[in-house]
């Protein structure tokens, strides 16, 4: 008796042979991608512009700020959204923690429950794409496991200036390594949305409801 | 288990199996009737799918060279599919390299039983259960799996095998959770539920969700947002106990075992994260070649799909990530007819499909008749040319699928593969011509056949001369219909003329209700 593997193969093998199928991939030319410009060129900061207003067209929250501002911010962030117990992962730099009261919880293997017991995720980003607003997570150390961005319901997500890019091929070229390394990426676009009800857009179904991009210069 | 050697005989690839939903189904003519007759029905379809429509041509042209995209998508496609078994066995590798458990299913029963199995270890259900299955009673509790929207698993009827295993399957996408409780169908790939508005969700939520867990609120209106915080709670429990999820995927990537799922609402991510156990069928002409194609499906997808420069959430996985989200990683690569779609030159192309349901928004016919019509989980343009060839043409639904067109040529327009789906159609009536005759028909019976039902009505409609037109300069060539050059040039002229008055066109549809003439 053959396998299943064995017999679909083998099916796949029935079908094409001899059909005139059998032609060698032909490579991709990545098709949209436009080549990210240098940092500090004028060129630059409106790609980072134009990453900043599709964002803010999800109804995310976006800031652009300088280092010196960035723990401001977060501290504002988090207390207009009433944060008072937030979670963070454990290779984030802590100084921009530094302006907030509230209580962090690093996480060391905290529970699901013990995640929807916080009102907020502070992490940082690996890739932005302009052209589509997204940020991509790689779940590296400053970033955190998936989990730690999903249950609690306000993401506040700090991301560089040089972390964005133009394009979605380019975001793809940057992201094999991690893809390599067989991490997990998450792309983010906006909050978790819904229009399954008589296609009337509603933020916030299961993933977390505020999504808040800090973008700093850097 | 295999029947014959497949090396000597020049038998044909098997079909997949038509589950028992849609077995007995009359034709798709039967089918429209009472759906053209919903007056809720067809208001929100064609508010569904205008709204989608116009979002995606919006962002359509934001794209400088679309063109581009649509011509690298199907060659990524097409390379994947002129040699996918090599990119299978590949995939397989990675996935394995990763660290996931990698299974293979001829058809939906195999899968079905090879989900079920696993889902049994994984909640330790008791080593006979699956044996004693047959028989009816155990005593075994049953459990429960939260599910991700995957078309795959609609098709081959899952929900059902583990429901006969007594394992609770819930549906977590908002749509499918609609269609679930209120004990349904969905009837578009995208917005499953776009056959129920607002007043219908509150009432099935009130009446449903109680009885399968966190009963919805009270004094819940029907304001969407009111809705969806309803179902947020309902499931929330459901995700933070789950111990296994199972999905399907929008790609496998070869050279790097990765799987991608694009989804809005966050629950995908809640599955995909939070059980130990994950298991996701893939049919196996999801595989793209290299990890660079995502460069391109992810700008195709989202923008054909949804209409959104990019979906809310994707996520991408290969494997079991240490340390984070489901150790214990299965994928599931399913035939079910497709080795038998592979063998088409032509048919083949609709391997391609991405399911971004643009075909669906743009089809006229789709637009009046609803999904539920199509009798298979693949409605529309998509579905009038996939599902007859997965099932084969011998059932009456399936016969009849071929004919739900008018062959305007729209859906080519809008695919992002770029399927030739009007092409495709037209062999395929001409297919079901030649079973009807048992032989090779001659080329005005196959001719006349398709007009029969598509055109014999149609050109009585005021204002469509251009179609008549077009009909007749089609078959006064007096040349088997399949053979034409497509487009034909007289077809691409009737293609720009105007569509009928939309009531026109409602009158000819409930006077064509009863079975093709012959
Ligand atoms: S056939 Fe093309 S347009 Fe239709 S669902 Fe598939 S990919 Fe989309």
């Amino acid at each position: 008796m053959s396998t299943a593997r064995e017999e679909i193969l083998g099916r796949i093998r029935h079908a094409l042979d001899g059909s005139g199928a059998r032609t060698a991939d032909t490579a991709a030319g990545p098709v949209g991608m436009t080549g990210a410009p240098t940092p500090g060129s004028t060129a630059h900061d409106a790609m980072v512009e134009r990453f900043v207003e599709v964002t803010a067209d999800y109804r995310a929250v976006v800031q652009r700020c300088g280092p010196e501002q960035l723990a401001a911010h977060v501290a504002a962030a988090l207390q207009a959204y009433g944060a008072g117990r937030v979670v963070i992962p454990p290779g984030l730099e802590q100084d921009w923690l530094s302006a907030s009261e509230a209580e962090f919880v690093i996480d060391d293997d905290v529970s699901t429950e013990g995640l929807d017991r916080c009102d907020a995720v502070v992490t940082a980003a690996s890739v932005g794409i302009a052209e589509t607003g997204t940020i991509v997570l790689d779940h590296t150390a400053d970033q955190g496991r998936r989990a730690l961005t999903l249950v609690p319901d306000v993401h506040v997500c700090v991301i560089r200036e040089s972390q964005v890019t133009p394009d979605v091929p380019g975001a793809i070229r940057l992201l094999r390594p991690a893809i390599e390394a067989h991490r997990a990426l998450t792309w983010i676009s906006g909050p978790s949305a819904t229009s399954d009800i008589e296609l009337n857009r509603i933020e916030g179904v299961h993933g977390p409801r505020h999504l808040h991009v800090i973008v700093v210069a850097g | 288990m295999k029947k014959a050697a497949r090396s000597t005989a020049p038998e044909r690839n098997p079909v997949g199996i038509t589950t028992p939903t849609y077995l007995g189904m009359p034709k798709f003519p039967k089918l429209a009737a009472p759906e053209l007759r919903n007056p809720v029905l067809r208001h929100n379809l064609q508010m569904a799918t205008h709204t989608i429509r116009d979002k995606r041509a919006q962002v359509v042209g934001e794209v400088d060279d679309w063109e581009a995209l649509r011509v690298d998508g199907a060659r990524s496609k097409d390379a994947a599919l002129n040699n996918l078994d090599e990119h299978l066995e590949e995939l397989e590798r990675n996935l394995q390299k990763a660290g996931a458990t990698v299974h293979w299913a001829r058809d939906a029963e195999e899968a079905c039983s090879i989900v079920v199995e696993l889902v049994q270890e994984s909640l330790g259900a008791p080593a006979k259960y699956s044996e004693e299955r047959s028989g009816g009673e155990t005593s075994w509790g049953g459990g429960e799996v939260v599910k991700v929207k995957s078309m795959a698993t609609q098709e081959i009827e899952l929900n059902e095998a583990l429901e006969a295993a007594g394992i609770s399957a819930w549906e977590t996408d908002l749509a499918e959770l609609i269609v679930q409780l209120g004990h349904d169908r969905p009837s578009h790939i995208l917005v499953p539920a776009i056959h129920r508005n607002r007043s219908q969700i509150r009432e099935i939520f009130d009446r449903e969700m109680g009885k399968v867990g966190r009963p919805a609120p009270d004094g819940m209106t029907d304001e969407p947002a009111q809705l969806a915080e309803a179902a947020r709670q309902h499931l929330r429990e459901k995700f933070l106990r789950a111990r296994v999820a199972i999905s399907g995927a929008n790609f496998a990537v070869a050279d790097t075992g990765t799987l991608v799922v694009l989804e809005s609402e966050g629950n995908g991510r809640m599955c995909l994260t939070l059980p130990e156990t994950l298991i996701s069928v893939v049919g196996i002409e999801k595989v793209v070649p290299t990890w660079d194609d995502l460069g391109t499906f992810m700008q195709l997808l989202p923008r054909s799909s949804t209409g959104e420069r990019m979906n809310p959430y994707t996520t991408m996985w290969t494997g079991a990530t240490p340390d984070d989200g489901p150790q214990d990683v299965h994928v599931v690569l399913l035939d079910n007819g497709r080795t038998r779609v592979l063998e088409d030159e032509l048919g083949r192309q609709a391997l391609r499909c991405i399911r971004c349901s643009a075909c669906l928004n743009v089809c006229p016919v789709y637009e009046r008749a609803g999904g539920h019509a199509y009798g298979s989980v693949y409605p529309g343009p998509i579905g009038a040319v996939l599902t007859p060839q997965l099932r084969g043409t011998a059932s009456p639904i399936d016969e009849s699928l071929p004919y739900a067109s008018s062959l305007c040529g729209a859906c080519f327009d809008a695919c992002p593969v770029r399927i030739d789906i009007p092409r495709m159609l037209v062999e395929l009536r001409s297919q079901v011509v030649d079973q009807h005759r048992g032989g090779v028909p001659s080329a005005e019976a196959a001719g006349m056949r398709a007009a029969s039902w598509v055109f014999g009505n149609h050109k009585r409609l005021e204002g469509v001369q251009a179609g008549a037109a077009a009909a007749s300069r089609l078959f006064g060539k007096r040349t088997s219909i399949s053979q034409l050059p497509w487009p034909a040039s007289a077809w691409t002229q009737a293609r720009n003329a105007p569509t009928p008055p939309k009531e026109s066109f409602r009158s000819w549809w409930r006077r064509t209700h009863e079975e093709p003439r012959s």
